[in-house]
């Protein structure tokens, strides 16, 4: 296995485009047999959710979602490996986090998109506000225990992920 | 040392950040929630459920049970939702 990749870790208040980013990622390579990628959208389940507002630490959010795709790009041999998160308002049907693994095979893609996203939720310094369309605040959503637990699969590499 | 709040932590506070000079005998992230938590009403609301704050230094994230020399920044949050 040749030495790990740079991860691409991008914050910002912009939407992105994911077949632009997917283009980009793959572009004059034709080593990659694999591209899994992930989109996380601002839903509204109840019909109630006017808008959320995304909260970050500027600086940690960045470098703590380096730290995550580092190891990331450490467990498996990826080609590439890309992550976008937005942050102030967003609307219900807009994007949030786009996360963009390549592998020669998909078994390290699919991996590598999950793990992300599970470190993602509860590592990366991000805080929901809900505002709701009769103009009322929906307060802070909360955290979701089923998010740490499912940091704990990733605990002991599997003989899937080599 | 600069403190910095977010969230509902920082609602509660009621302001985002400040620079605070601590006691000698606050040597821990634990020692400084409930020093943090005796400064007055809304800083006790804030950090009612100390357990439940999540604490970052210089940007890292630590434990409660981590010492706090040297800091330069030190962060109090509630559990991230981002994603």
């Amino acid at each position: 296995m040749s030495a790990p990749i740079e991860p691409a870790v991008r914050i910002q208040r912009e939407d992105f485009d994911l077949a632009h980013e997917s283009a980009a990622l793959c572009a004059g390579r034709t080593d990659i047999g694999a591209l899994v990628t992930f989109t996380g959208l601002c839903r509204d389940e109840a019909g109630t959710l006017a808008a959320l507002e995304l909260e970050h630490y500027p600086g940690m959010a960045d470098a703590e979602i380096r730290r995550i795709a580092r190891q990331a790009v450490e467990r498996w041999p990826l080609s590439g490996l890309r992550v976008i998160h937005r942050y102030g308002k967003v609307r219900p049907g807009d994007n949030i986090v786009a996360v963009l693994a390549a592998s020669r095979h998909r078994q390290a893609a699919f991996d590598a998109a999950a793990f992300m996203m599970d470190f993602l939720k509860t590592r990366a310094p991000f805080w929901k506000k809900e505002h709701r369309s009769d103009g009322s605040e929906g307060g802070w959503v909360e955290a979701r225990d089923i998010d740490d637990e499912a940091t704990q699969r990733w605990r002991e590499p599997s003989a899937a992920d080599r | 040392m600069k403190l910095v709040y977010f969230a509902w932590v920082r609602e509660r506070i009621g302001h985002a950040e400040e620079e605070v000079d601590l006691p000698d005998d606050v040597v821990t992230v634990a020692g400084l929630l409930s020093w943090l938590a005796g400064r007055g009403e809304e800083y006790e609301t804030a950090l009612k459920h100390a357990s439940a704050i999540r604490v970052a230094i210089n940007q890292e994230h630590v434990a409660h049970d981590a010492r706090i020399e040297g800091a330069r920044e030190i962060a109090l949050f509630p559990p991230m939702t981002g994603g």
